[in-house]
């Protein structure tokens, strides 16, 4: 069942096509006859999901852009007008920035399970830190497209996020004041987070591309973290999981649209239909909810460089996450104490979450330190020693095994 | 190209080494345009200076106004509020800096600061705080009447525009 150069076609032309450009082969090869594990489970889908969301968001982004206007004194009216004028522009709209928080809350998923099955070990290294940079490249993406409504939580993010920069030694202002284009967030400002903001979609998407291809070279993890050895380890990717990962966006995307024509507000916040005001701030500000961990860890550290640090640290930590685990045993079904940590993990990102959306002070910023704290000693502490320390559970002797003898153990759902 | 170890660096060498570096100073002088295009431009520059009558401005009346697209607070201080700014021992701030320092001589009641909170940008909120000066609702920070950081992440005190009194009455601000 070796997926490679089965793929005869069938006509005439196909034949003469694919000896000048192998294109149907390659599709074949990669979509078709791909050999995947058997005992995938659905928090495997996600990649197809993410994918499926990436092509959403640049298709609404592509159409309303016809209608927007890039100017400080237009684009806030300009979307009202997409609002209100423009054949299902409310529709196009509401799509694009739901869509942009179900992408986020797919990308958690997709990182959790990676997490949670070893899904960065070797030789899977690259391949995880591809998604580190298509996630860094996604949190810019969403920061700047949340700019350009030019309300008042899209000019006060702005500035709080760019003042960021203001933090590092010396070169801050320099940093901010070319970040801006100006003494302040300001038209400049806007005309350049537009044009990035078209730009780095088509980025993301040259780098999932690369994303997929390391994925094919190591082939996929699955649930026992074991490798394939034999054929029968695996099932072709058509149909077994082209169907599974359709019946799965298909859920998925009822629950965008539950979003989008019930509660297409529920995310957003309602100080954003007031227009930018450069003199007034807002009296609670506070992030989209994708990014609320990050703020609060922000918050959490009572000093600015430290927290701009902490904030920084927080993600490129994640790019030494193959060499801070110490554990040759990939997945956490045969990890007793880091299946415990890793909850207490996901428990304190969803913390965080919380936290950040609520003022800070009091008992608020006490809970944010600890949880700050738990989330660094994870991965900086906890994991490297896990490694030495922990005695893993026994595990099969393959795949298929694993799957089609059914032992006593095992049985356990993620 | 498998010239082995210890060879002797030959002409060939050095061309190599000569044409990447016309190369890399070649690619530099390109993309300098690029970055460059991104920094405040001509007409922003060109901002005028803001000039500012101060007659209308009451007692304990904070008056905001824009220069260089950032709000500036002009406060009219009470004897009250420069007393309260004085009393402070200069060493205990976080920011140390005396109020003597942070208004024009003989204009003790005027206090301009740039009205940006100096730890992520937010415009504080007057006559709040426990201070009597300003709250930022951000994140916290909490300045004095002097516009000095006290409490809460921001590590300096709020700015001072450059500005001149140009008559009693009236400032330049820029």
């Amino acid at each position: 069942m070796s997926g490679h150069s089965t793929y005869r076609p069938q006509s005439r032309f196909m034949q003469w096509f694919e000896s000048r450009l192998p294109i149907g082969g390659l599709v074949h090869s990669s979509f078709v006859a791909y050999p995947t594990p058997r005992n995938l489970n659905y928090w495997w889908t996600f990649g197809g999901i993410l994918s499926f969301m990436l092509a959403v968001q640049i298709a609404t982004g592509v159409v309303l852009v016809m209608h927007y206007t890039p100017t400080a004194a237009q684009a806030f009216d300009s979307i009202e007008h997409i609002m209100r004028d423009v054949n299902y522009g409310w529709l196009l709209r509401y799509l694009h920035a739901n869509g942009g928080s179900m992408f986020f809350l797919a990308v958690y998923i997709h990182m959790f399970r990676g997490l949670y099955y070893g899904s960065y070990k070797a030789p899977r290294e690259v391949l995880w830190i591809l998604g580190v940079i298509i996630f860094l490249l996604m949190m810019v993406t969403a920061f700047m497209g949340y700019v350009l409504p030019w309300g008042q939580m899209s000019f006060w993010a702005a500035t709080v996020i760019t003042n960021l920069f203001s933090a590092i030694p010396l070169f801050g202002k320099g940093v901010t004041e070319w970040l801006w284009g100006a003494y302040a967030v300001d038209q400049p400002t806007l005309l350049r987070f537009f044009s990035l903001h078209y730009l780095l979609p088509f980025m993301i998407v040259g780098v999932v591309i690369l994303h997929i291809w390391a994925l094919h070279v190591a082939g996929q993890n699955n649930p026992t973290g074991i490798d394939v050895k034999a054929d029968k380890d695996t099932l072709p990717f058509t149909p077994y999981a082209t169907i599974k990962d359709s019946f799965i966006l298909v859920c998925f995307l009822i629950l965008l649209a539950w979003f989008v024509f019930y509660i297409p507000n529920y995310l957003g916040h309602s100080d954003n239909y007031i227009p930018a005001n450069p003199l007034q701030t807002p009296p609670h500000i506070v992030p989209e909810w994708y990014f609320l961990p990050y703020y609060a860890i922000l918050r959490a550290i009572p000093s600015k460089l430290g927290g701009v640090f902490a904030l920084f640290a927080s993600i490129a930590v994640l790019a030494f996450l193959p060499w801070l685990d110490t554990s040759k045993v990939r997945s956490a079904r045969y990890r007793p104490l880091f299946r415990q940590f890793f909850w207490i993990l996901v428990i304190s990102c969803i913390g965080l979450g919380y936290l950040g959306s609520q003022p800070p002070e009091g008992g608020f910023v006490i809970a944010a330190r600890i949880f700050t704290a738990y989330y660094f000693l994870f991965f900086l502490v906890i994991l490297p020693l896990l490694g030495l320390i922990e005695k893993p559970r026994p595990l099969p002797t393959s795949i298929s095994e694993a799957v089609l003898k059914k032992p006593a153990a095992a049985g356990h759902k993620a | 190209m498998a010239a082995t170890e210890a060879a002797e660096p030959t002409r060939r060498d050095f061309l190599y080494i000569a044409t990447t570096a016309v190369a890399a100073v070649g690619t530099a002088a390109a993309v300098w345009p690029l970055i460059s295009q991104m920094n405040p431009d001509a007409s922003v520059l060109a901002l005028a200076a803001t000039e500012v009558d101060l007659t209308p401005i009451a007692e304990g009346q904070i008056l905001t106004v824009k220069w260089r697209g950032k709000p500036v607070f002009i406060s009219h201080r009470t004897k009250k509020e420069i007393e309260e700014a004085r009393a402070v021992p200069v060493n205990s701030l976080p920011d140390p800096q005396s109020d003597e320092a942070r208004v024009k001589k003989g204009h003790d009641q005027w206090l301009v600061v740039i009205g940006i909170c100096t730890h992520l940008g937010c415009v504080p909120l007057g006559h709040q705080g426990q201070y009597d000066g300003w709250f930022c609702p951000c994140h916290g920070s909490v300045y004095d009447t002097s516009g000095r950081i006290r409490q809460g992440p921001a590590p300096t005190n709020l700015e001072i525009p450059p500005y001149e009194f140009a008559s009693d009455t009236k400032i330049v601000i820029g």
